[in-house]
């Protein structure tokens, strides 16, 4: 089966990897390229564990292609902070308590940026549909839904 | 032991760099191929090993695929690949297709509807499509190509049963056409899912009211009905009770219960053949009360 060479950007620094059709995004983010901060959950497009910013939208990553990302740009959860500084949402999701195992925080974060930079003061129902497609079975969804809240606020 | 990860199975991703060369691949390779947008069923179905084509061609890059035109007497071009993102997103879908919109933010989450598109939830041909009830009740009709050139195909007539759909081998739908809505016209798509937002449909019922001096009543409804049949169902009796009689309470419940009389239910997991039935009928009521009454106001 065919293998693919593809070039992307990926949270602003080139990326090379070798990969075959049927590999997705989430994949090759984590077992190629090493950033493990994308989780696998259902991969069936249903719990967002694997959400990514791809060309600037929220995508879930197992339902992406990497072979499809030819010259794409990637921003995933290592992406967020820079220069070591925490991305706001990152700020309060730690403050509201929006972390418990953390296994959903990733996609929940991914999407909540990929809210905040389209609309950037959503209302709290606006915040609750962007959110339906990330799954937590821990926090009750509260804490998230406030960490957001705060960090559109304080932007 | 159940693989707690499984991947996909091995194929080989093929991209196209035109229709007649994509339309003549998937003829060459009939049976083992097959053409993908944005890949939202298509990569689960073959994980699922529902489908094991070995070749997956990508044509949402083809010229026009992805675009959306709007011209008052030609009506909609919707592009195959057009995500349900940019549907939603549309200015000339939010004023003249409305329906359509609401319809298709009711689809799972705002990162698959980056992906997903209304004509691959066509070509799955799956009785739930949530945006199937308002390409029909807006009257679609597929563009297609073919390895012997481009053909129409009315979307009433496109459906032939769960993933099956009248599209030859080595054929591709290009675009969605919907002729200009009718003037005045309100619709409104309700689904039940096993939560408020993002399931699939547990049954979704579309209708679509307009003036028409011409009809007894002064007005023409359309009604879809998702999940509750093999097939995504128009129900055209239900739309001729509300054609000939005047409307009122009563006879939006003749309506609602001749919805009920025409739909096909199963027994699955997300709900009873019976209980699918009965909420075809609340919720044809409510929808076509719901239209109604924008119609009044």
């Amino acid at each position: 089966m065919a293998q693919h060479t593809i070039q992307m950007t990926v949270n602003g620094e080139p990326a090379v990897a070798a990969v075959p059709s049927q590999m997705t995004l989430m994949e090759c983010l984590r077992e190629r390229l090493g950033l493990t901060g994308t989780k696998c959950g259902c991969a069936a497009g249903e719990c967002g564990a694997c959400t990514v910013i791809l060309d600037g939208e929220p995508v879930n990553s197992c339902m992406v292609l990497a072979v499809e990302c030819e010259g794409a740009s990637v921003r995933t959860v290592e992406g967020l902070s820079r220069s070591g500084k925490l991305d706001p949402l990152q700020a309060a999701m730690i403050t509201a308590g929006g972390v418990q195992c953390g296994f959903c925080t990733p996609g929940v974060l991914m999407t909540a940026r990929a809210l905040l930079d389209r609309n950037p003061h959503p209302t709290d129902a606006e915040i609750s549909e962007a959110l339906v497609g990330n799954l937590c079975r821990c926090t009750g969804y509260l804490p998230i839904l406030e960490a957001v809240r705060s960090a559109a606020t304080a932007s | 032991m159940t693989n707690a990860r499984p991947g996909l199975p091995e194929f080989d991703y093929i991209r196209p760099t035109g229709l007649d060369e994509a339309c003549r691949y998937l003829k060459e390779h009939a049976g083992q191929a097959r053409p993908f947008m944005g890949g939202t069923d298509t990569f689960v179905r073959l994980r699922d090993g529902v489908w094991h084509d070995t070749y997956l061609v990508d044509v949402k890059h083809l010229p026009g695929m992805r675009t959306i035109e709007f011209d008052a007497a030609q009506g909609l071009r919707l592009g195959a690949a057009a995500s349900m993102n940019q549907v939603i997103d549309d200015p000339a879908i939010a004023r003249h297709y409305p329906l359509l919109a609401e319809a298709a933010r009711s689809v799972a989450s705002f990162p698959l509807r980056t992906r997903a598109t209304v004509v691959g939830n066509l070509c799955n041909a799956s009785p739930a499509g949530d945006t199937t009830g308002a390409c029909l009740v807006f009257d679609g009709l597929l563009e297609v190509h073919g390895t012997g050139g481009g053909r129409s195909i009315p979307l009433r007539q496109f459906f032939l049963g769960p993933g099956k759909t009248a599209l030859a081998s080595g054929e591709i739908v290009t675009a969605l056409r919907l002729p200009p809505p009718p003037a005045g016209a309100f619709g409104h798509y309700l689904k039940l899912g096993r939560n408020a937002l993002s399931d699939l449909a547990i049954v979704g019922v579309t209708a679509l009211g307009y003036p028409d001096p011409s009809a007894g009543s002064g007005f023409r409804f359309r009604i879809a009905l998702a999940s509750v049949a093999p097939v995504p169902l128009l129900v055209e009796a239900a739309a001729e009770v509300l054609c000939r009689e005047p409307i009122n309470e009563t006879t939006i419940r003749a309506a609602a219960d001749a919805a009920m009389a025409a739909c096909n239910p199963i027994d699955d997991v997300r709900g009873g053949a019976e209980y699918r039935r009965r909420m075809v009928r609340n919720l044809v009521r409510q929808a076509v009360t719901d239209v109604w009454q924008r119609l009044l106001a």
